[in-house]
């Protein structure tokens, strides 16, 4: 092997040691240590992957350095309310007759207190919480990225020579998506939705690098969430079943299957019509899923170190060295999930339109 | 938190935020990218194709050259035969011809001699009729007693017309 790419080794080795090292830091000194200096290893992770209103760095001598982040809400007496999340102290604290619920329902949200009953109200929250901001910050980085590739190409010629470097890549990218799902799966009217195709593997690729990036800018579990998958399968849902053609219709209320299968009692149709909403309820689950997986086993493998703390230091020292190789592995993992998931979700995706698509087997025989 | 219940809040900003990325980027990124690079498709297509004619093109060419140097030789070949065979043609009918003259020639000599020997002799015949005479008058002339006498005499006379 080169000496530059054992550097380039080591470099990635250095660097999620560092990486490890600082969740470490931001879970052992944290406020999920319960009495005795024990870590709360379920607290920690479900935190982790669940939404915060600030955007925890880290903690030094038990000393919180967070992001404070725009708490946007509507109040119970119609007002809007605007103020920074900092003012909450992490649920410590009570700002204009709102808090954050420290344990019921509302656990971890900001919720109001009914001035007379004393119970305690959710509100409208438009609050930019950690994964909105992240979402937001990851959906400007996006556009920048490939507009600036665009613009390569508006100051060019086809007759130019082609893109290389990282307008190259993307390149690539897009057209291995155009090329091996689009095309193949939609058929003959592509065209007409590969730009939203694109825009959904884009969209989940590039939130599922952040999320593996375990500081500031990345680090939330923004397509782990499950209202950030239920979007994007409602998008496809949408796009799926508005430009239907009367085809696909027609086999989903009147499937061509023996008659008794759809008279009296309509068997097949009601099959059909609950595939037309499990089909985009399967998308979410599955993204969801498994960004959510692959953060709770990174956590969890990370936190191994601090439990083991407790059994001696030549245990911990074991366990440390086998918990750090494991956690680089998991990331590597992650890092094939990302991409794995966002071409899968973006080929599920084409597969239902092109379903959607379809043809009389008339005219199919015809061509 | 509950993992599995949608917040209101982040659905919202998720819309916003996954709206105006489809929107820029369906609108403004990735058709222009699309669009490109298909037409460098299309133009490297073309590309290739006129390079594939050109090549069939130079090739034709090199083949017509070749078939066209090849005709040359040929022409070259037939025209040296032909003049090879015009050159023994003209020799062989100058043979003939001159074979024709000098056969005329030859005849007409022969002819010439023929009609000279015949001259010669009718010229000799007048010449021995007139020694005859002669030799017949001098014999007439003198007295032709004696048959020796008259052979002396006739060889005599004999000699005297070899000598003359």
């Amino acid at each position: 092997m080169k000496p530059i790419q054992i550097n380039k080794i080591l470099c990635i080795c250095l660097l999620i040691f560092a990486v490890t090292d600082a969740k470490t830091q931001e879970y052992n000194a944290g406020h999920h240590e319960e009495a005795g200096g024990k870590l709360n290893v379920t607290e920690m992770i479900l935190d982790h992957v669940g939404d915060a209103y600030d955007w925890h760095i880290t903690t030094i001598n038990g000393h919180h350095i967070s992001i404070p982040l725009p708490v946007i809400l509507c109040g119970q007496d119609g007002k809007w309310h605007l103020f920074s999340s900092s003012r909450l102290e992490h649920g410590h604290a009570e700002y204009r007759g709102f808090s954050i619920a420290q344990e019921g329902k509302y656990k971890g949200k900001i919720v109001e207190k009914d001035a007379i009953t004393g119970e305690e109200i959710r509100t409208w929250d438009f609050s930019l919480t950690k994964n909105a901001c992240s979402l937001l910050l990851s959906s400007i980085i996006l556009i920048f990225l490939i507009m600036s590739c665009a613009l390569w190409y508006k100051k060019r010629k086809a007759e130019d020579v082609s893109p290389k470097g990282f307008v190259g890549m993307i390149e690539m990218l897009i057209m291995s998506i155009v090329n091996d799902v689009i095309k193949p799966c939609i058929g003959k009217n592509y065209h007409r939705y590969s730009p939203y195709l694109l825009t959904v593997f884009f969209f989940i690729f590039f939130n599922n690098l952040m999320g593996i990036i375990p500081f500031f800018p990345g680090g939330a579990n923004v397509t782990g969430n499950i209202a950030v998958t239920s979007v994007l399968a409602i998008f496809t849902f949408i796009v799926v079943n508005t430009f239907g053609t009367k085809e696909y219709w027609k086999e989903v209320f009147w499937p061509e299957v023996p008659m008794w299968l759809k008279v009296p009692i309509p068997i097949m149709p009601a099959i059909e019509l609950v595939g037309v909403f499990t089909k985009p309820f399967a998308l979410m689950i599955r993204l969801f899923a498994n960004i959510l997986a692959g953060h709770s086993i990174v956590l969890g493998l990370t936190s191994v170190i601090f439990i083991t703390v407790s059994l001696g230091t030549a245990m911990n020292v074991g366990m440390s060295v086998l918990s750090v190789v494991m956690t680089i592995f998991i990331d590597f993992v992650e890092l094939l999930v990302a991409f794995i998931q966002a071409y899968v979700f973006t080929m599920l995706s084409a597969v239902f339109i092109g379903l959607s698509q379809a043809e009389s087997h008339h005219e199919k025989i015809k061509n | 938190m509950s993992l599995l219940t949608p917040d209101l809040g982040l659905l919202f900003w998720m819309l916003f935020a996954f709206g105006v990325v489809f929107f820029v980027l369906a609108k403004f990124g990735f058709p222009v990218i699309i669009k490109m690079v298909e037409e460098r498709k299309a133009f490297i297509d073309m590309s290739l194709e006129s390079a594939k004619e050109a090549n069939a093109r130079l090739t034709c060419i090199v083949e017509e050259s070749e078939k066209i140097l090849k005709e040359a030789h040929e022409k070259e070949l037939q025209i040296l035969k032909e003049a090879d065979e015009m050159r023994l043609k003209v020799i062989a009918e100058a043979k003939q011809q001159a074979g024709v003259e000098a056969g005329k020639l030859i005849s007409e000599a022969r002819i010439a001699i023929q009609k000279e020997k015949e001259t010669a002799l009718r010229d000799v015949r007048n010449e021995i009729a007139m020694l005859s005479l002669g030799i017949a008058e001098k014999v007439l002339r003198r007295n032709l007693s004696d048959q020796s006498v008259q052979r002396e005499l006739v060889e005599q006379l004999i000699n005297e017309a070899r000598i003359n």
